[in-house]
């Protein structure tokens, strides 16, 4: 079942088009995360599902309501985790939960029993009653998710949850995340970490400049990968003229990489190594290593978004000489 | 129900992280106090505090009010932490309300601190308190929904104040608390029937001294509807800008 669908969800500031017409949905359950580098537009389509931000056009339904028009209602059964932690300095953690609970009309002695509960869930009831202000960063994201959750709602929207804290709390918050998400929240994440991405989501929607450019199934993805072999070779130094002998002697390979001291080849049938050495024998290039690399998620965005980024560079800079002239 | 309670936790928790801050407190009463002194001393200790006792809480309430917007709504707008209010299940009208009725609150203890000033001094007995009471009211929802207006649009605590006082100093001296209407210059007092502390001023100039010079009705009139007016001003102003 469809729980978000967005159709032609556009964001423009001022003659600057930010959003370009995505269209995508999120199941029921699932983790769906937003993977895209930095500008891409994942917070400013964020912040039009969540109603801090106003869509140009498009159209946006939650849990079959309209989140344009009817933004209000859907705010009750979203939780939002911003990239920057938004609670109040002043207040203690335990205070902070409390406050946010009140928002959507939770009584005093079941927002209490919740908040310890949620501090205690998240290594946090010793800091309970310490100023927000003096937490560290992963503690203060850790409460941020705290106060996002405190609802118990439907989906739970996060921008960037890991970014810019320590590895230890980026791993207990995915882990929390992944409990969470078993118990039946819905995710809907942003992140620039392919990898977290490739652990956490169930489907992933890249964006590139303001394009939802795929939508797909993680593990379709991989498996797309991963028909392809791949091998690294480490030499002592590579040529000028490496790629094209390589290409000339085995017309089946594609070329994945060449840099001083590797070379990376990809090939949809089995690769067998005895030619190569062969080659380099017979070049006198020295090999000292032969390595099998198993394609992850990144090999895909690669494929993916580095094709559409040149692309769309290069049509950047043509759209730039069509102004000068 | 659910927004009842929305509405009092929002009140609450300003009013225990800024309102009840010693700073806060002790602005709400050295501003009255200087003014106090400020007349004293220019009039040589021969005062006539009941006279000058409306100019002093009206200015009292504005100074409070205007001041402390620029801390609850331009600060936390500043810290992102209004982003938070604005994400949740509650309407725009009732979130604006919950962060102005502390300081419509503020505003109107602010007002009567120099009443128990003057009630040191002097027989207060003779003052209309109901009236004297709405008049403070008055005041305070108007000058709030004024700094509200102003802390809407700027994006610095620092430009609050500024833009603020552009507003608050002419009214000093244009409200007729402390200069009669009648003697301002003639080309200065159409600007004065133009301030709403102008009608606000002679509320309560009617209910301390019985020296009103406006009809009670237009008085009114004209201060529930700048007070709706800003109101509604700011919340389609935080609409179009906050909500981008
Ligand atoms: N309020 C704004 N006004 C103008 N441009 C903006 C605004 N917010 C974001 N942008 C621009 O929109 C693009 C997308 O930004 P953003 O959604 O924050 O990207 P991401 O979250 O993927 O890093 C960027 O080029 C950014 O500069
Ligand atoms: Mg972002």
């Amino acid at each position: 079942m469809k729980i978000i669908e967005i159709t032609k969800l556009s964001k423009n500031y001022g003659d600057f088009q930010a959003v370009k017409e995505i269209s995508f949905f999120v199941e029921k359950g699932e983790i769906f995360g937003f993977l895209g580098p930095n500008g891409a537009g994942k917070t400013t389509t964020i912040n039009m599902l969540t109603g801090l931000a106003r869509p140009t056009s498009g159209e946006i339904i939650i849990s079959g309501q309209d989140g344009v028009k009817d933004i209000k209602k859907v705010q009750r059964i979203i939780g939002i985790v911003p990239d920057e932690s938004n609670l109040y300095d002043e207040l203690s953690g335990f205070d902070n939960l409390v406050f946010c609970a009140s928002l959507y009309g939770m009584g005093r002695s079941e927002r209490e029993k919740r908040a310890w509960e949620l501090l205690t869930r998240f290594g946090l009831d010793d800091a309970g009653k310490r100023p927000f202000k003096a937490y560290s960063k992963g503690m203060k994201r850790k409460l941020t998710i705290a106060a996002g959750i405190i609802h118990e709602p439907e989906i739970l929207f996060l921008d960037e949850p890991t970014t810019g804290i320590d590895v230890k709390s980026a791993r207990q918050i995915r882990e929390l995340l992944k409990a969470l998400n078993e118990q039946g929240t819905t995710i809907f994440l942003t992140t620039h970490y392919i990898e977290e991405a490739e652990w956490l989501c169930r489907r992933i929607g890249f964006i590139v400049d303001g394009n939802v450019i795929k939508v797909s199934h993680v593990d379709d993805l991989l498996r797309e990968a991963q028909k392809e072999n791949i091998i690294e070779f480490t030499i002592e130094k590579t040529s000028a003229v490496l790629k094209s002998s390589l290409l000339e002697r085995f017309p089946g390979i594609t070329i994945k990489k060449v840099s001083d001291h590797s070379v990376r080849i990809g090939s949809t049938e089995k690769i067998e190594l005895m030619p190569f050495m062969k080659f380099f024998a017979a070049n006198s290039i020295k090999i000292s290593e032969a390595r099998i690399i198993r394609p992850s998620l990144e090999e895909v965005f690669v494929k993916i978004t580095g094709i559409e980024i040149e692309k769309l560079k290069a049509e950047n800079e043509g759209k730039k000489k069509w102004k000068k002239l | 129900m659910e927004k009842t309670l929305a509405f009092w936790s929002i009140l609450r928790k300003d009013i225990k992280t800024y309102y009840l801050k010693p700073p806060n407190i002790s602005w709400g009463i050295i501003f009255p106090v200087s003014w106090t002194l400020m007349f004293f001393i220019r009039s040589g200790g021969a005062v006539d505090i009941k006279g000058i006792l409306p100019g002093v809480m009206a200015l009292s309430v504005l100074f409070g009010t205007t001041s402390m917007l620029a801390v609850t709504i331009t600060f936390e707008r500043k810290k992102r932490s209004f982003e938070r209010l604005l994400l949740a299940p509650i309407s725009l009208n009732l979130l604006m309300l919950a962060k102005t009725t502390g300081t419509i609150i503020f505003g109107v203890i602010n007002g009567f601190i120099p009443v128990l000033f003057a009630s040191f001094l002097i027989d207060l007995s003779g003052i209309n308190w109901f009236f004297a009471f709405i008049s403070v009211l008055l005041i305070a929802v108007t000058s709030t929904f004024l700094g509200l207006f102003v802390a809407v649009s700027v994006s610095e605590v620092f430009e609050a104040q500024t833009f603020s006082n552009f507003f608050r100093f002419p009214m000093i001296f244009l409200c007729g608390l402390f200069i009669p209407l009648d003697n301002l210059p003639v080309f200065l007092r159409p600007l004065s029937y133009l301030l709403p502390l102008t009608y606000g001023a002679d509320l309560l100039k009617l209910a301390v001294s019985h020296r009103g010079s406006i009809p009670v009705w237009l008085n009114l009139l004209v201060l529930v509807t700048y007070g709706t007016g800003l109101f509604l001003i700011s919340t389609y102003n935080i609409q179009k800008k906050w909500i981008y």
